[in-house]
């Protein structure tokens, strides 16, 4: 409350740049909706072929993975966008929590003190990001998955998986009904971690007694789900992929098309953030270390408290046009034939409709949409870890 | 008088301070050679001498932020071993003040002065809050408390960080250069607070050059050069008969 008093002009700063990014969200997104309603409102009233008519033709054409239902004799245009925009969106996010994890294992580890380990994270960075992305997709995807052994001569991985030049067959559990009761348990501890956490900080305000929540975490999170699961009489069950004579049957696959973009995008990505993370660190001189250590904090508080906070800082905004170039960066599926959003709507839907103009938008559209949400989300991150506090 | 924790140490007989055959180095070079210095409680010890001998390095093994290869530190009676509890220890009772401030950026004035007594010492964040301001008045800037320390001018900072390091009620300060950094118009206010400290009683090491200071305030005054105490005597002693010659010629530079 007297934070905000005394930082009255940064704070407003700061809500009018989330306010104004919120509003290019809203109008762009308005802009595009009502653009194209009006657009094939209009011009079906006027009975002129129309520029988003194909929407709703039918596609004919078939997508090698999709999220959600789609035949290509009865699914639409429309339906297809969907499909490609949700790969879009799988590859997008997987890449995002598995680059920033890599990312940041990485660049910590480029500044250890044990001298291998620090030069084989210095030589991943010098590697991988001077490597062409394409190049690195090209051969996770050639290279890599596609000289796997072929159908007849899988590799079979124990817990009953299967590896072969078609992709990664895996088991695919099968929830029974009972099995809602576990997902409410998970929900429940999640909730009821953070009231802990909201709580046991409450509590040191008062008291002074430190907030210890992480066994209370792990016991409303893992555990507590665990013992419903078990009272519910495991309502989980696998169907296992079988070997066949032309295909695998049952289980659950995953493309090499799209384990060859997710590795590719995630290893190029970590490098960019790792040294990101690494320049957050050092930004952080080493005369606060010892502040925090001569007032005799541990060396995890001091983290926590004194040297985190302040790379955060440093770290969020490069960190965010990292997330951006993921984002775009994803649409190089289209030289595997992973089909994204590129591969499905910006290649099929438009060589067949040919309204290359309304596609192109569409797209573009979309690819600006991703980027501003996902700014807007990191600058609330950003205000969290308060970037512009000072 | 008013050091608050003056009290439950007070029975314990010994040194503040015990350093014996104190020996370190940086890979070949002997930073520190054959230290032995005590310090009795409440002492006023000022450290003087040519940049590089060390001075910085000797205070930092007070507190362990650097560590030794030979020799045994002692402070309030706790053995300064590779022990982290008896490192935290040590420091939870040992302020620190620094040249460059390190002040905590991404905290007000106030969160500066109540990180540690509501993480280290477990204190409600209103009584933190309440032992804060109270320090924050000793040093004469209650009224920034709710600032950033980027806003404050550098003798504001400093009088900052003296009262983050009061608030753990320490019972001996260390200060390395504290007036180094600053402007000399700032110079002043800052030894004005050093100097009503010293009047509570709290034994203090401060390596400084200000010599009106080390006149006004200390019980002793050591010269250090090339990693060794060459000197160490009462002001009055040091500075009118002092007894080596690297001694005369350092004081010759710095008074004239
Ligand atoms: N981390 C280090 N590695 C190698 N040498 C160091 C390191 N830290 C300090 N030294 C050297 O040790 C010597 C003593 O340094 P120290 O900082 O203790 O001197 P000082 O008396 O405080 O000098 P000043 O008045 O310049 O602060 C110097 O020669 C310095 O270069
Ligand atoms: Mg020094």
């Amino acid at each position: 409350m007297s934070k905000m008093l005394q930082l009255p002009l940064r704070s407003r700063q700061q809500w009018a740049s989330i306010a104004l990014q919120a509003a290019l969200v809203v109008v762009i997104g308005g802009l595009a909706y009502g653009a194209f309603i009006n657009a094939a409102d209009n011009l079906a009233k006027a009975h002129i072929a129309s520029g988003f008519r194909f929407w709703d033709n039918t596609a004919g054409f078939d997508i090698s993975q999709t999220l959600i239902g789609y035949s290509p004799s009865t699914s639409t245009f429309g339906r297809a966008f969907w499909v490609g925009l949700l790969n879009t969106l799988l590859v997008a996010s997987l890449g995002i929590v598995l680059a920033t994890a890599l990312g940041f294992t990485i660049g910590i580890a480029r500044l250890s003190r044990n001298w291998l380990v620090a030069r084989l994270a210095g030589g991943y960075v010098e590697l991988i990001r001077n490597v062409p992305l394409l190049l690195q997709i090209l051969f996770w995807y050639n290279a890599v998955l596609k000289s796997l052994p072929d159908l007849h001569s899988s590799i079979s991985i124990s817990g009953g998986a299967f590896l072969n030049n078609r992709g990664l067959f895996l088991p695919r559990p099968e929830f029974a009904d009972k099995f809602d009761y576990v997902a409410a348990a998970l929900v429940f501890g999640i909730v009821a971690t953070l009231a802990v956490r909201i709580w046991a900080r409450r509590r040191q305000e008062r008291t002074g007694q430190p907030p210890r929540t992480l066994s209370f975490a792990f016991g409303l999170i893992v555990v507590l789900p665990l013992l419903v699961f078990f009272a519910a009489g495991a309502p989980l069950s696998f169907s296992f992929p079988e070997v066949g004579r032309f295909n695998i049957r049952g289980g659950t696959e995953i493309l090499p098309e799209f384990a060859a973009l997710l590795v590719a995008l995630t290893i190029y990505t970590a490098a960019f953030i790792a040294e990101v993370v690494r320049a957050g660190i050092l930004a952080v001189s080493q005369g606060q270390t010892e502040a925090a250590q001569a007032l005799g904090l541990r060396s995890g508080s001091t983290l926590r408290l004194v040297v985190v906070p302040q790379a955060m800082r440093v770290i969020v905004p490069p960190l965010t046009s990292q997330y951006l170039n993921l984002i775009k960066n994803s649409s190089l599926a289209v030289a595997i034939g992973y089909p994204d959003l590129v591969q499905v709507f910006a290649g099929s839907v438009l060589n067949i409709t040919g309204q290359a103009v309304e596609v192109i938008a569409i797209t573009m559209a979309v690819y600006l949409f991703l980027s501003l949400v996902t700014s807007l989300l990191m600058n609330l991150y950003g205000r969290t870890v308060g970037i512009v506090e000072r | 008088m008013t050091n608050p924790s003056s009290g439950t140490d007070g029975e314990k007989t010994g040194w503040a301070v015990e350093i014996s055959a104190l020996n370190k180095w940086y890979g070949d070079f002997h930073v520190l050679r054959d230290i032995n210095l005590t310090v009795a409680r409440g002492e006023r010890i000022v450290i003087c001498g040519p940049s590089g001998g060390g001075k910085s390095t000797m205070l930092r093994c007070i507190n362990r932020l650097e560590d030794w290869q030979r020799g045994r530190v002692v402070v309030d009676g706790k053995d300064l071993t590779d022990d982290p509890k008896q490192i935290l220890a040590v420091r939870r009772d040992v302020g620190m003040v620094f040249q460059q401030f390190n002040l905590f950026p991404h905290l007000t004035v106030l969160e500066n002065c109540t990180l540690a007594p509501i993480w280290v010492r477990h204190m409600p964040k209103k009584d933190a809050e309440e032992l804060a301001m109270r320090f924050l008045r000793r040093v004469r800037i209650p009224e920034q408390a709710q600032k950033y320390p980027v806003r404050l001018s550098g003798g504001q900072q400093q009088r900052v960080a003296i009262a983050r390091a009061l608030c753990m009620s320490p019972n001996i300060m260390l200060f390395d250069e504290p007036t180094s950094a600053l402007d000399p118009e700032m110079v002043k206010e800052v030894l004005d607070t050093m100097v009503e400290l010293a009047g509570d009683g709290i034994t203090m090491l401060v390596v400084t050059h200000e010599m009106g200071f080390a006149r006004q305030v200390a019980d002793r005054i050591i010269f250090m050069a090339e990693g060794q105490i060459v000197e160490i005597n009462e002001p009055k002693a040091f500075f009118e008969h002092p007894q080596h010659e690297r001694t005369r010629l350092f004081l010759q530079q710095i008074l004239h």
